[in-house]
């Protein structure tokens, strides 16, 4: 809307060149210092897997994993990125054939709809399920709080959860 | 017809592609020489327009055009009235349509002012800020009962009282009826629901192929092909030059239905002028403003009854916000007029309502599309009623449904399908008692609440009942195909929004044909793969394009049997169809794949039979001769903290009835969305415009979804009572769920605090800790 645009031409339009690694592909690129994470791994590296909800950091749809903690790449900028390593839905599963065992679950226990919030529930709750091997209910909910999804009421999001824990600890 | 598939918990085709970042949205699309479209937007709900400047933003580096209404000369026009009005006498309908851009006046805060295209869509958005407007402000219109007075300023300057519609219906004698009761209830209720918030906002990409003399546009809508149709005469192009596809959209919930937005009119338009493809994709602020919203209804309600609880007649008069303009015609107060009625014998009926122009954002249907104001009244005047008669809640509503042998059951009144209001089917005791069953209503009433009241805490439990119109017409279509390698394509006019439309459309073919699932590969949205269809709306795509599918896979079966019994030189009957192969019962080895004889259906030489079309395809329609009439319960124990008002729902209870039911994971699913959504609605979000029109929280930061923390866990139970007015006897299911809950809230959380005992009632929704504390310590 009219108001969000900056009102002059005082920012930043040197580009920055970076070199990041997003799915075990390092990429070197010049970009904006504006440029945000999402609309870089979207639209410059054309990894459109990783969704754009809000930009204001609250819907968690862009959820990727930044050194392995999940951070919403609407909320940083590309220029951030240089040097680090991503890991998008993209790069998830093991192979073209298989799915990794959260991308299973989800789909066993039909915990997407529109799918579009979907890659950045995968994403928090790889970083989640990394640190917390045998969560419960009450923790997954707590976890899975900051990902907004509007088709699916959370339940079976949630008993796709369960069912990739169990199956990740095994 | 094998039930292998129908009816099944069979897991999503189409999730392996969203799973892996592989499904295609519309943001998705990237094509060589991209502009990027930005809105200027107007900052102010109603003022006149006195100028716009775009010559800065026009040389500003980057920039390739700026356009205002005056640009686009004859083109500008107001967008077509979507939904005529019913045939209703005495009604009242001014129509009044949005416009691609502002011209003269703008009339809510969000109206696009001005676009423009540049090389990326940062530098789109830096030249907005270049844009000089210079715009008089004029008084806002907010306030339904102010909006009436002649004084009141006036949306569109020749509405007087801002009255978009007046409408009446009713059956039997109000007055009469009042006259002999012997219990009245009075009371003014307000219901507001809110933005629907997909995930996904809107965005369209159109490009222009010269060349080909083709236009292709890739939108979020929920109507493809009528947005298809409506571009071409816009445009002046033939239908046939227009492909739009709607692919994976992320959540629709009625606002994607709406065209046609003043970006679906202005993106194809400039990329023809450009000869470039354009792209526009909405960001959150702009969807509290540009995409359409429901909101509120005031409703003054009068119940007659018997001493004992039965209904003899009902009174509403109610206002309706249909906001700055009215393209959806009257959708949203026809259905809250009609679905008040929900499962109940009500003889008398006079239900009139009026429909306002205000200074805020178009309203057109989100996800009950208006039920849920009509089934709030209804509800709440039950619930008061049985206090003050000292008889059940679940009781009182026994007591007045519908009986089962009453099918079909005219309501005789207008519908939003133009047709008068038949129930179809239904047998609603069992669905109550069911709920009542599976949330423990007697044990929790007679042992549960005492106990805990004893130990201080606030739990409550309530039950509300509510039926919905669903798969009404007009019509859907869908062509099936067996492919030369074994695979069937499908393919209907509908598109698709998240309801596994790509998996419940397999089962059914795949029970005709013998096939796998997943060996189904549907296409819906793109119409150069399917010419015609209505819509996914009015939870009817698996009730009209499901039984188109069953009528076209019968039609290749068909198909398939005759050319396989000439194959083999048998009778039809000595085959069998399944496993993706056409086998003669009992002599093992004489099988013949689909594949294979597809192949053979397009025989590359030779002669054929005068007659005789070319390969194993059919396509079909179907059109129901009306709406198909789900219904259900909701119960809920809550415990509400008496300190701070927040919420822990304990128990949360679904039971429905939408007839046979294609794919019970599915089903789950919709209604645990619904629900969700319900709950969103009930108690925590709240579109909150100032006087002057302004939306004071637009952001997800302040607009409240509900998260996991929020949502309870849910049981559902089914009934099932197929409908006689299509083949597969399924009913809608997409709704149902969100539309009970703001009752079901009010109820509950009255019994956790004993309100109704204090005289303190419920009658507004949404609820909010804030509001609870505001209307129990005003009385104290």
């Amino acid at each position: 809307m009219s108001g969000r645009s900056v009102a002059t031409d005082a920012y930043d339009t040197e580009a920055h060149a970076i070199t990041v690694t997003v799915n075990g592909t390092p990429y070197r690129r010049q970009v904006e210092a504006r440029m945000l994470l999402s609309d870089f791994l979207r639209h410059d590296l054309l990894l459109a897997g990783t969704h754009v909800g809000c930009e204001h950091g609250v819907c968690g749809a862009c959820t990727v994993m930044f050194d392995g903690a999940a951070v919403r790449s609407c909320l940083m900028f590309a220029a951030q990125a240089d040097g680090h390593t991503i890991l998008t839905v993209e790069g998830l599963a093991p192979d073209r054939e298989h799915l990794h065992p959260l991308q299973e679950a989800m789909r066993e226990c039909h915990g997407l709809q529109c799918g579009y919030c979907t890659p950045g529930i995968l994403m928090t709750m790889k970083a989640f399920l990394d640190e917390t091997a045998a969560p419960d209910e009450a923790q997954i909910r707590e976890a899975l709080s900051g990902n907004l999804c509007r088709c699916t009421g959370y339940q079976h999001i949630v008993e796709a959860m369960q069912l990739a824990a169990q199956r990740l600890r095994k | 017809m094998a039930t292998r598939n129908f009816g099944a918990p069979i897991r999503r085709n189409e999730d392996k592609r969203l799973l892996s970042g592989q499904a295609l949205f519309v943001d998705d699309v990237e094509l060589p020489g991209m502009l990027y479209a930005a809105f200027l937007r107007s900052n102010v709900a109603h003022a006149a327009i006195r100028s716009i400047d775009v010559t800065a933003a026009r040389a500003r580096a980057g920039v390739v055009a700026v356009y205002t209404a005056a640009d686009l000369g004859a083109y500008w026009a107001p967008g077509p009235l979507l939904v005529p009005p019913p045939p209703i006498a005495g009604i009242v309908f001014n129509q009044r349509t949005q416009v691609p851009l502002a011209k003269d006046k703008v009339r809510h805060v969000g109206e696009p002012l001005a676009v423009v295209l540049a090389q990326s869509r940062y530098l789109a958005e830096d030249a907005l800020a270049d844009i000089v407007v210079e715009l008089d402000p004029l008084p806002v219109v907010v306030d339904l009962e102010k909006a009436l007075a002649d004084t009141s300023s006036r949306v569109h300057d020749d509405v007087r009282g801002n009255v978009a519609a007046h409408v009446h219906q009713g059956r039997g004698n109000y007055a009469a009826a009042r006259a002999r009761a012997e219990h009245i209830i009075s009371r003014r209720f307000h219901y507001d629901h809110g933005a629907s918030s997909p995930i996904e906002t809107r965005g369209i990409i159109a490009n222009w192929d010269g060349r080909a003399n083709q236009l292709t546009v890739w939108d979020t809508t929920q109507a493809p092909v009528f947005l298809r149709n409506g571009l071409a005469a816009m445009l002046g192009l033939s239908e046939r030059q227009v492909r739009v596809i709607a692919p994976f959209v992320g959540g629709g919930f009625g606002p994607k239905i709406m065209l046609f937005y003043p970006e679906e009119v202005v993106i194809p338009w400039a990329a023809m002028q450009l000869n470039r493809p354009v792209k526009w994709i909405e960001d959150r602020l702009e969807h509290f403003f540009a995409t359409t919203q429901e909101r509120g209804q005031t409703h003054d309600a009068e119940i007659a009854l018997t001493r004992d609880g039965r209904i003899l007649g009902i009174k509403d008069v109610f206002l309706h916000d249909t906001g700055a303009y009215n393209p959806y015609g009257l959708t949203v107060p026809i259905n809250s007029q009609c679905t008040l009625l929900g499962p109940y014998v009500i003889p008398n009926y006079d239900s009139t309502f009026t429909a306002i122009f205000t200074n805020k954002p178009i309203v057109t249907p989100y996800r009950g599309a208006g039920r849920q104001h009509g089934v709030f009244v209804m509800e709440r005047l039950l619930d008061i009623a049985a206090h003050e008669l000292g008889i059940d809640r679940a009781e009182i509503r026994r007591r007045n449904f519908i009986p089962p042998d009453a099918f079909p059951y005219n309501n005789e009144i207008i519908y939003q399908d133009f047709a008068p209001l038949s129930y179809d089917s239904g047998n609603y005791a069992p669905v109550l008692d069911k709920a009542l069953e599976m949330i423990g209503y007697r044990r929790f009433l007679a042992e549960e609440q005492p106990r805990l009241r004893a130990q201080g805490r606030h739990v409550g439990i309530g039950i509300v009942c509510y039926v919905e119109g669903t798969g009404i017409g007009p019509y859907e279509g869908a062509k099936i195909q067996v492919q030369a390698n074994g695979k069937v394509s499908l393919a209907t006019g509908i598109g698709t929004q998240g309801q596994g439309h790509f998996t419940v459309f397999a089962q059914i073919a795949a029970d005709q044909l013998g096939v796998e699932v997943g060996d189904v590969d549907v296409v819906t949205g793109d119409t150069d793969q399917f010419y015609w269809g209505a819509g996914t709306f009015a939870s009817r795509g698996a009730v009209v394009a499901g039984n188109a599918v069953n009528e076209a896979a019968k039609v290749v079966r068909q198909k398939i049997l005759t050319l396989a019994a000439e194959h083999f030189e048998c009778a039809e009957e000595d085959l069998e169809i399944a496993n993706g192969q056409v086998s003669v019962v009992g002599v093992p080895g004489q099988a013949v794949t689909l594949g294979a004889l597809a192949l053979k259906a397009n025989p590359m030489r030779g002669a054929v039979r005068p007659g005789t079309e070319p390969g194993l395809e059919s396509t079909q329609y179907f059109g129901p001769p009306g709406g198909a009439t789900a219904a259900g319960a909701h119960a809920m124990i809550v415990e509400v903290d008496p300190q701070t008002f927040t919420l822990e729902v304990r128990k949360y209870v679904v039971v429905h009835d939408c007839g046979t039911v294609i794919n019970p994971l599915i089903l789950a699913g919709q209604i645990h969305g619904g629900v969700a959504q319900g709950i969103g609605n009930a108690f925590y979000e709240q579109l909150v415009f100032d006087e002057e029109g302004q939306l004071l929280n637009a952001s997800l930061a302040d607009y409240l979804l509900p998260t996991a923390l929020e949502v309870p866990r849910m049981e559902i139970g089914h009934t099932v009572t197929p409908s006689p007015l299509n083949p597969l006897g399924i009913k809608g299911a997409g709704e149902a769920g969100a539309i009970p809950v703001g009752p079901l809230f009010a109820q509950a959380i009255e019994d956790a605090l004993g309100l109704l005992q204090q005289n303190i009632e419920l009658n507004e929704i949404p609820l909010s800790p804030n509001r609870l504390f505001e209307l129990t310590t005003k009385r104290r």
